[in-house]
């Protein structure tokens, strides 16, 4: 990873610097104009938080299982990143709803099942702060529930009620938003590899730091 | 001694306990009560209480009630030092957790017996015109919340700020069981039952039971050690 990093670092830059251009001049879509622009983040970030989570429902679980450190460390970085994404996907969609739907918020699938998924990570960063010692393993539990929980708040909510667009948006999508849409995705999904091997970097020499200073006072 | 003679006598003990001193009953009743007052102002209107609001209510209650039942069976544990010794006998961890499980779901459903009638008496709510539809409602719902909530309260009794931690673990954790409970609910008090719609929920309830227990049967070993 150390060698890969300045490589991909350079790669997101650049997925980055280029993204502006291809959204300005991917099509309007039709009904709804300019706003609709904020989908080729929205969605990417959305895509990227979903595996986020699961990327820290499986490091939870061969933490819990495994006992391996390691796994704790890449899990908790995960939960971190899931609640920055969730909150990036929280904000930018009620911006695009007032215009789309007329109201900043519906109580539909994916904004509930967003929401539920944000607070139970929320809950397992609360629980690493606040928890004392030996709350890694319960944090991780939580990890593994929350992920485990996606699927069931998502039929549930669906069951209940939807307006927000289905999953069948993303493989219609006409070919000239296809283009920028992917290019989005892509760019958030390296700089989520970036900040993933980032974040476990700083929490492994963070452990390695108590260990010394462990050592030092024996 | 065997899994389930384990499991037995944990269950029993903690009922036996709670048979003893009445605690959780006699606050959970006085707690549900207070609980439905301060529905009753939000939730009534002109005398009546507007459509479909009496299943959540009765949720919502039960959901409430069980968070006070689950932590007043973890903090006797801990008071009296138990919890240590119960995870230190010689027996299968998953067994302690199946008899706290038992012992906490056999607790809910006491306290569901005063709340379901309540809400029947004070909310004018007919509960009871598919009494087994509404039964495999509340017994599946109160298992899935027992199930994931006696994994939670367990691992929390150690820690420093479990009364603030566990609801704001549990709550979001146990949505599914809140909505397929309440919709449930709401299909079976319609005017015309929707037994199609409260039988898709009963099985939603049952699917999320089998993950959850299976899953909190997993866990709970490897992270209730220390």
């Amino acid at each position: 990873m150390r060698r890969l990093f300045p490589v991909l670092l350079v790669l997101c830059m650049a997925l980055f610097a280029y993204a502006p251009f291809l959204i300005l001049n991917a099509p309007y879509e039709s009904t709804m104009g300019l706003v609709q622009k904020i989908f080729y983040f929205h969605v990417s970030t959305a895509i990227t938080m979903f595996v986020s989570a699961f990327t820290c429902g499986i490091a939870s679980a061969i933490f819990l299982f495994g006992r391996r450190p390691a796994a704790d460390r890449v899990g908790f970085a995960a939960a971190e990143l899931t609640v920055l994404l969730g909150l990036v996907v929280l904000i930018s969609g009620p911006l695009w709803a007032r215009k789309a739907w007329g109201v900043w918020w519906q109580w539909d699938a994916r904004l509930t099942s967003t929401l539920v998924m944000w607070l139970v990570f929320q809950a397992y960063l609360l629980l690493r702060r606040f928890g004392g010692p030996g709350s890694e393993k319960l944090a991780a539990a939580v990890g593994l529930f929350g992920a485990a929980l996606v699927p069931f708040v998502y039929w549930s909510v669906n069951m209940w009620r939807t307006v927000h667009p289905t999953t069948n948006v993303v493989p219609t999508l006409d070919a000239s938003m296809r283009g920028p849409f992917l290019w989005c995705v892509a760019a958030f999904l390296c700089l989520y590899v970036l900040l993933l091997a980032a974040r476990t970097e700083l929490e492994k020499r963070r452990s390695r730091l108590d260990e010394l200073y462990l050592a030092l006072e024996d | 001694m065997t899994f389930l003679s384990t499991a037995t006598l944990v269950a029993r003990k903690d009922l036996l306990v709670e048979a003893r001193s009445r605690e959780v009953i006699y606050t959970s009743l006085l707690f549900a009560i207070s609980c439905m007052l301060v529905f009753a102002f939000g939730l009534v209107k002109d005398g009546r209480v507007i459509a479909d609001a009496a299943g959540a209510i009765l949720w919502i209650t039960i959901a409430f009630a069980g968070t006070l039942a689950l932590s007043r069976i973890f903090d006797r544990e801990r008071q009296n030092e138990t919890l240590r010794a119960l995870l230190l006998a010689p027996t299968p961890r998953a067994a302690i957790y199946v008899g706290k499980f038992a012992g906490v779901l056999g607790l809910l459903l006491l306290v569901e017996g005063i709340v379901v009638p309540l809400v029947v008496l004070m909310f004018d709510a007919q509960l009871f015109r598919h009494t087994g539809w509404m039964l495999g409602l509340l017994l599946a719902g109160s298992a899935g919340y027992a199930a994931v909530g006696t994994l939670f309260a367990a691992m929390l009794a150690r820690s420093r700020s479990r009364g603030a931690l566990l609801p704001v673990l549990l709550y979001p954790i146990t949505v599914p069981v809140i909505i397929g409970g309440v919709r449930g609910t709401a299909a079976l008090l319609q005017p015309e039952a929707d037994l199609v719609l409260a039988r898709a929920w009963l099985m939603m309830l049952i699917a999320f039971d089998a993950v959850f227990i299976t899953l909190s049967l997993w866990t709970f070993e490897p992270a209730m050690t220390e």
